[in-house]
């Protein structure tokens, strides 16, 4: 017991109660679902379609993308209007590995090839897929397609200090720019269609439930170390600076911190996390699509984090899961009104619920001690108690 | 007594010689009812000569086989369809008659020879016609498909010709028949011939002229020609590119002025208040739909509509944006980034209110006959007049926004605010007041921008989307608050980009455009003219 308290898990949780639920609700989810999926007898109660377990796992992945934007957004004030552009980048990169994997049981049956490119009459396979054959080398790029950019254009953005609204312009302006290049045929992603009948991953079949079932929990767990890193980063030194630039960058700057260094750092840890989470789920819906870096899409991922409550790790997950859920039910109930929730959303949110429903929570536990805890704000003392 | 008499001689002369002059037609007429055809081409020239407006069509109407007479009083007519009671046209009496009987009337029968001389002879009479758009078209359709048979009257035609551009059609159709010449002299003043006109055909006979086969010599027997064409191509080739970069730079401005008329009013919000305003495009898109549906309302006056869509959409817009500043913005002031959120999540309301008051599908906003069309200048360069009306209108809206914000109070107040909202405030201006104003005037001016852009693009619900990112880069690359800037912005842009576009593409175009502006703000973070002291750093 004593080794387990010394864990850094332990300590993160101890002082973290809606941490604690919602991870263990992610790990309902990420264990009990595939598991039904897979045994449940067909028909009976306890029986899960493959349908919604593979929008469980569709939000699990959301919910490690809103964890990448409230990185960078909830602790450090980086609103990213172009984490869209990243997830897709990392989704990409694992589409381009299953694409290898057809080989020659495309609908052209050319060994070489995939389909797309033998439509466009394409002789040689491009220099940019060698190497995608390998699961390693496709994971590899999973991490680097996303960070590199996030680098590059971090790097040239922090540096000339483009903040505010002007960087989420930006940002905008780079997912936008990202999504007409992959809707071209000639850049040799396959256009309009994007990446699409994948066969198999690893050597297993994608379209079983099994494997999908793998997938799901993958997210969850993924979900999970990604909860815990970022829980570490935010305890840390490194992450009291990053909020520190939040509430005031010029004066961070004059204590002698490099401003710069520091949020870049954390963009492109970020990007690279909503890159992993678009190469989990590309392979769980079957598609890797061009529409995904439309801009609407990566506003989108800022009204989960903005519902859940920025500035809190939990709230990001919890705004992920409701919005996700909401959107799927919605989308298929009432499609006509989706649109209004979700601007109605984005509207009320910011206007009476800007510390999201995190925020409500910690409030409400907040007045339930009475004045016994008086700090202002729980959920940062706690971090300040994992700190030490 | 002297003044009634000069009056007098003046009508007898009159009279006299639209006498003399329906003679001559009437006379010259006698000669196509003949049998023999000697006696028809001697007619055809005499009416060639004779100057009677009936000359023409009579002629037109013989080459096109719609020449009849009358059996009973050997009346000429023209017949489009011969059948019983069809309407016919009297070339003598001038007038529209129907004919009972198809036996009543018989065909003027014209052979080869016949039409090749009719064909000269209705090119004589059309190209020294008084009126250049009958001569313009004449000559196109000459150049079109030339032949050697009207290659003197191209000549006399050519000597005769004022205009430069009829001029150019000329020598282009001569240009082609004496390149079928055999004589390399004939072929060498061909080459000159052609070197006067920029039409696609011309360049289509310098480039086979100068066609080469794999190791690099002429394809042409005539070696000296050759090498004389394409000196000439060269010229012609420098000119053709003159014209095409003229081209582009209109087309660049022109897209330019669409985007000045998107941006201006993004930028002027983001000026004074620091907030962007996620739902101007879609303030762009009330603009269009309000044009669409000012039309619906008056399907009468059509070429009208718009002068009512102008300020109806500026008021919709205006009256849209002020209501959003007074429930939604004013309570976010001084969280730029919420703003940013809150607009946003009203942009996608309007548009799914759009969509399903009007349907997702795009609706067709008409365009009135004056706007729309072709300015051809030449073979190289083309026009469409929508373009130029953008131009103008772009060029019209920001004339009157900088007299608005130099010459009137709340230009004035709005100027303060942007520079420095505190000390403003202290002076006695109202901010919140401004504000208002400020986001109404902006959205009002998208508002206009949609009527401008319902003329040129498709009006769908994700019209505004489609703006939106551009409009940005505009505000971004000219920097805020400031419509200098925003106009230079927008202009560069629209310009770098048509020049782009041939290039790599529109897409590409777009992807460079985009790196250099980030590369831009590398240089000057806060855009091309950024406000400048100590009120910037906030």
């Amino acid at each position: 017991m004593n080794l387990l308290q010394q864990t850094f898990i332990y300590k993160a949780l101890q002082n973290d109660i809606f941490g604690r639920y919602v991870l263990s609700f992610v790990i309902i989810i990420g264990t009990v679902i595939p598991l039904l999926n897979v045994f449940a007898p067909e028909g009976s109660m306890f029986d899960i379609t493959t349908f919604t377990m593979t929008l469980m796992g569709k939000i699990l992945c959301f919910a490690i993308l809103a964890l990448a934007l409230d990185l960078v957004w909830g602790y450090c004030g980086i609103l990213s209007l172009g984490h869209g552009a990243f997830f897709s980048l990392g989704g990409y990169a694992m589409g381009m590995y299953l694409m290898r994997q057809i080989g020659d049981r495309g609908v052209y049956g050319n060994p070489e090839l995939p389909d797309f490119m033998v439509f466009l009459n394409w002789d040689a396979l491009p220099w940019y897929w060698y190497g995608f054959d390998s699961f390693g080398f496709a994971l590899l790029m999973v991490f680097l397609a996303p960070g590199i950019l996030a680098f590059v254009f971090g790097w040239m953005a922090f540096r000339s200090r483009v903040t505010g609204v002007y960087f989420s312009i930006i940002t905008q302006a780079l997912t936008f720019a990202l999504m007409q290049a992959f809707f071209m045929n000639k850049l040799g992603f396959g256009g309009n269609n994007g990446l699409t009948d994948f066969k198999d991953i690893l050597g297993f079949n994608i379209q079983s439930d099994e494997t999908r079932s793998v997938l799901v929990f993958t997210a969850a767990l993924v979900l999970c170390i990604t909860y815990f890193v970022c829980k570490y980063i935010v305890s840390s030194k490194f992450g009291k600076v990053l909020v520190s630039i939040r509430d005031a960058e010029s004066r961070t700057r004059f204590l002698g911190y490099r401003v710069e260094h520091y949020k870049l750092l954390v963009f492109t840890f970020s990007a690279i996390v909503a890159g992993v989470a678009g190469a989990i789920y590309v392979p769980l819906v079957g598609a890797a699509n061009p529409s995904e870096f439309s801009p609407i899409n990566s506003i989108g991922i800022v009204i989960w984090v903005a519902l859940g409550g920025r500035g809190t790790l939990y709230g990001a997950i919890i705004g992920a899961l409701v919005i996700g859920y909401a959107k799927s039910y919605f989308t298929t109930s009432f499609p006509d009104l989706w649109l209004y929730i979700l601007g109605g959303l984005f509207v009320l949110t910011t206007m009476y619920l800007p510390e999201g429903i995190a925020g409500r929570l910690e409030q409400l536990r907040q007045k339930r001690n009475g004045s016994k805890n008086d700090p202002s704000t729980p959920a940062k003392n706690a971090e300040l108690e994992v700190a030490k | 007594m002297k003044i009634i008499k000069s009056l007098t001689i003046i009508v007898l002369a009159f009279s006299f010689a639209s006498f003399a002059r329906a003679n001559n037609f009437e006379q010259a007429v006698q000669g196509l009812l003949e049998n023999s055809n000697k006696k028809k081409a001697a007619a055809v020239e005499q009416l060639a000569k004779v100057d009677d407006p009936r000359s023409l069509p009579t002629l037109k109407a013989m080459l096109d086989a719609k020449l009849y007479y009358k059996k009973d009083d050997k009346s000429l007519v023209i017949i489009t369809d011969l059948e019983e009671g069809a309407t016919v046209h009297n070339l003598m009496s001038q007038s529209d008659e129907s004919i009972s009987d198809k036996r009543a009337v018989s065909k003027v029968r014209i052979n080869n020879k016949l039409r090749r001389l009719l064909r000269s002879s209705i090119a004589v009479l059309e190209l020294s016609s008084g009126d250049m758009a009958i001569r313009l078209e004449s000559a196109k359709n000459l150049a079109k498909n030339p032949s050697a048979d009207m290659r003197d009257v191209l000549i006399i035609a050519l000597e005769k010709e004022s205009s430069s551009k009829i001029a150019g059609f000329l020598s282009l159709s001569l240009g082609l028949i004496d390149l079928e010449n055999e004589d390399p002299a004939v072929r060498r003043k061909a080459v000159d011939y052609l070197s006067g006109s920029v039409e696609p055909q011309a360049i289509g006979a310098l480039k086979a002229l100068t066609a080469k086969d794999k190791d690099g010599n002429y394809l042409e027997q005539d070696k000296e020609l050759a090498a004389y064409a394409a000196k000439v191509f060269k010229r012609v080739d420098t000119k053709m590119q003159l014209f095409k970069t003229s081209e582009n730079m209109l087309f660049g401005l022109s897209l330019g002025s669409v985007l000045l008329l998107a941006a201006i009013g993004l930028a002027i919000t983001f000026g004074v208040m620091g907030v962007i305003n996620m739902a101007h495009g879609e303030m762009i898109m009330l603009g269009a739909y309000t044009t669409f549906t000012v039309q619906q309302l008056m399907p009468e006056l059509i070429g009208a509509s718009l002068f009512v869509a102008i300020p109806v959409a500026f008021i919709v817009a205006a009256a849209v944006g002020v209501l959003m500043e007074r429930l939604i913005i004013r309570h976010l002031y001084g969280r730029p980034l919420d703003t940013l959120l809150a607009t946003f999540g009203v942009s996608l309301i309007l548009q799914q209110a759009i969509r399903q008051i009007y349907g997702a599908n795009s609706v067709s906003v008409i365009s009135p006959p004056w706007i729309s069309g072709l300015w051809e200048v030449n073979g190289a360069l083309a026009l469409t007049y929508n373009r130029i009306y953008i131009l103008l209108f772009a060029m019209l809206v920001l004339g009157l926004l900088a007299l608005l914000l130099k010459k009137t109070l709340v230009g004035l107040q709005m100027r303060a605010v942007t520079q420095n909202r505190p000390m403003a405030n202290s002076m006695g201006i109202r901010a919140g007041w401004v504000d208002a104003m400020t986001f109404g005037l902006g959205s009002g001016i998208a508002g206009i921008a949609g009527v401008a852009l319902s003329q040129i693009a498709s009006v769908s619900p994700n019209l505004g989307q489609t703006y939106i990112v551009d409009s940005f880069m505009v505000v971004v690359f000219g920097g805020v608050g400031n419509i200098m800037g925003t106009f230079i912005g927008a202009m560069t842009l629209g310009v770098i980009n048509k020049f782009l576009e041939p290039q790599v593409g529109a897409v590409i175009g777009k992807i460079i455009v985009l790196v250099f502006i980030i590369l831009f703000i590398q240089w000057r973070p806060r855009g091309l003219f950024a406000l400048k002291g100590r009120f910037v750093e906030d």
